[in-house]
């Protein structure tokens, strides 16, 4: 397994090189210009001159080396100095990326940015998770049942409608007329005592309920899927003739070989945790990761979208890594070597 | 055979219909009548042999006495005792009595578990066994059907076709069964692995004084297990007699046809045997036939057969037909 692992790892450096490439040369082709937003009023010579200072009157490759260094070298460097509170080499000649718009390092943007995504992003997910797999598991064991058409009917609702449309809905009912929660996040409550933190639930639930239902009614269709196909395996009729419960039967047997999939599929879609949730961050302004890419992109941040770009695809390749391995795990049959 | 033992299994006009459910309010339309009122009784220490072709019902049956479907109809006597409605936990009690083995050694063993866990769960969730005393059992039983103790560790998809339905076989004697349901135990193995498989059974039968019934469509392999043997067309027995009075003289029609398609190893009498090739295929068993069920593809049908269900009558001592024209 570990060699398995660290050949998977070796293969996935010529893939994200290739990556990079792809990403840095779409970007630059892309036919935009980071001084379009400023005022009319400033002359194009001034105009030139900002992009010169920005670096973009290098030729295409040497961009994309220096890049590569920022990104590879420079600041995986101060990432180890600022964790540890050690010097290496020169650190203040290092060149940093930088952002366009705000001149602060990417890195710090990202990390400023990122423990709202999380726990914003991530809570749905998980609350998605926890909602899914019971609904799965009931819907396909009482397969037809009123409870197994409500749910379908639910996660069809899920699937189908847009956050655009539930979030303003949510906004519309629990904000508007109920006003029983806030309907912008504000990032800058600090959690001191039990009704700040109730506040912070508050402040949550919309954001996290409204993705959760998304998240939830892919996984449990899924989840459902499989029980079903489990279900009428030979497998489980031998197991209940050997007269095992029925507990025994749906949770130890069924169950266990059901989750096979879906962990798989669970750990396919942690990347996307990491990547925000555009819609639904804007909506409900949490500033986080996906509010920080679509205000990169409008402003045409050149360095912050080609970071983010690439750190999810470095979160992609790296968890369909972890996927792999979870099978492998989970799957008696499938060995690696 | 003992005169008037006292059957170990015995079941009465015993009937199982699967509903047809139709259109978008999933009406009833119809039912599939897999096995429609049959009446046997097993023996102690005794293999019945029920053969038929595939989809005459033959399954169904073996699965309808170890109450893993429930009757539509009719009884199932288990030691006497009506078994037929019991239900959860009284139901689970009686597992360990009755077993099965199945037909496809692949699929029914739990791909994530070890031989191991899968020889020892009903030992542990019966309460028969735990720890050492558990690990040892297991160890015996695969040491009983011929397997390498030491293999307990490993998955069921690291062994061989025969050697799954040796584990199986544990499986299904691990708790002291005294009636096991052989469904078609050797249709997904090679050949020359089926002897090696058959002859285990009839060994453990032997030495642990078990009852089968021994469902096949494999009639050769039938006559060398069977002390009995019930033929089936859909969804009846046609008829019942000791193995030797049906191979040397059937009465049936059908169990004719049946054993006329059966090639022997003596070549004179292979050249002179005459293949009796029936006409047409097998109705549906939502839509039988009135009548005889055999009646539309019979070769000796008259006027009578498609009118009249026939009896269920005694010819020979022991040898049951059901057939109009039979004597």
């Amino acid at each position: 397994m570990t060699h398995y692992i660290i050949r998977r790892l070796l293969f996935a450096v010529p893939t994200l090189i290739a990556i990079s490439f792809i990403l840095f040369a779409l970007l630059d082709l892309a036919p935009n210009d980071p001084t379009g937003q400023l005022p009319l009023t400033i002359p194009a010579e001034a105009r030139e001159q900002i992009r010169e200072s920005l670096g973009l009157g290098e030729a295409f490759h040497i961009r994309y080396a220096k890049w590569m260094e920022q990104f590879f070298v420079n600041e995986p460097l101060n990432l180890i100095e600022r964790a540890f509170g050690v010097e290496i080499g020169a650190s203040e000649e290092r060149l940093r990326l930088r952002s366009w718009a705000t001149r602060s390092p990417v890195v710090d943007l990202i990390i400023e940015r990122l423990p709202q995504t999380l726990w914003v992003v991530g809570l749905s997910y998980l609350i998605g998770i926890l909602i899914a797999i019971p609904i799965g598991i009931v819907s396909a064991y009482r397969q037809y049942s009123w409870f197994d058409q409500l749910g379908t009917f639910v996660s069809m609702i899920g699937f189908s409608v847009p956050t655009f449309f539930t979030g303003l809905l949510a906004i519309i009912v629990f904000s508007v007329t109920l006003q029983w929660l806030p309907s912008i996040y504000d990032t800058t409550h600090r959690v001191t005592d039990l009704s700040s933190f109730w506040v912070q639930i508050k402040q949550m639930a919309m954001p996290v309920m409204v993705l959760a239902l998304f998240n939830a009614a892919q996984i449990s269709r899924f989840m459902r899927a499989a029980v079903l196909d489990n279900l009428t395996q030979d497998y489980v009729r031998t197991a209940r003739a050997k007269g095992l419960r029925e507990r025994v039967v749906l949770f130890i047997h069924v169950l266990r070989n059901s989750l096979i999939p879906v962990v798989t599929l669970i750990a396919l879609g942690i990347p996307t945790v990491f990547g925000g949730a555009i819609i639904t961050e804007k909506i409900f302004r949490v500033n986080g990761i996906g509010e920080l890419l679509i205000t990169a992109i409008q402003g045409a941040d050149i360095p912050l979208v080609q970071t983010l770009s690439f750190l999810f695809a470095v979160l992609i390749v790296l968890f369909n890594l972890v996927a792999d391995v979870l099978y492998g795990i989970l799957d008696p049959r499938i060995r690696y070597s | 055979m003992p005169p008037e033992p006292v059957p170990l299994v015995a079941v009465e006009n015993l009937t199982k219909h699967f509903p047809i459910l139709r259109g978008v309010l999933r009406r009833q339309v119809g039912s599939v009548r897999a096995v429609d009122g049959l009446d046997f009784a097993i023996h102690p220490r005794e293999t019945l042999g029920l053969v038929g072709e595939s989809g005459c019902g033959k399954s169904t049956v073996g699965r309808v006495i170890l109450r893993l479907f429930t009757p539509t109809a009719g009884r199932v006597m288990f030691r006497g005792e009506d078994i037929t409605a019991l239900q959860g936990e009284a139901l689970r009690k009686l597992r360990p009595h009755m077993q099965m083995i199945f037909q496809d050694p692949q699929d029914s063993l739990n791909p994530r578990m070890t031989v191991g866990s899968i020889v020892g769960e009903p030992l542990r969730e019966h309460g028969v066994a735990a720890g050492a005393g558990l690990r040892e059992r297991v160890e015996s039983l695969l040491d009983a059907v011929g397997l390498d103790p030491a293999f307990a560790n490993r998955y069921p998809h690291e062994f061989s076709g025969g050697q799954r339905q040796r584990i199986g076989v544990a499986r299904a004697l691990a708790l002291n069964p005294e009636f096991v349901v052989c469904d078609e135990p050797i249709a997904a193995l090679d050949v020359s692995i089926q002897a090696q498989v058959v002859n285990l059974l009839k060994e453990l039968q032997e030495r642990l004084g078990l009852t089968y019934l021994f469902i096949s469509h494999d009639l050769r392999m039938v006559r060398h297990v069977a002390d009995r043997v019930a033929v089936m067309y859909l969804g009846k027995i046609v008829e019942l007699a000791t193995s030797d009075a049906l191979y040397e003289e059937p009465l049936h029609p059908y169990t004719r046809a049946l054993l006329s398609a059966v090639p022997t190893h003596d070549p004179e009498r292979e050249a002179t045997r005459r293949r009796i090739i029936l006409e047409g295929d097998v109705p549906s068993p939502a839509a039988p036939p009135p009548g005889c069920r055999f009646s539309t593809r019979c070769p000796v049908a008259v006027a009578e057969c498609s009118e009249r269900a026939p009896e269920w009558r005694t010819l020979r001592p022991g040898h049951q037909v059901a057939c109009h024209l039979a004597e």
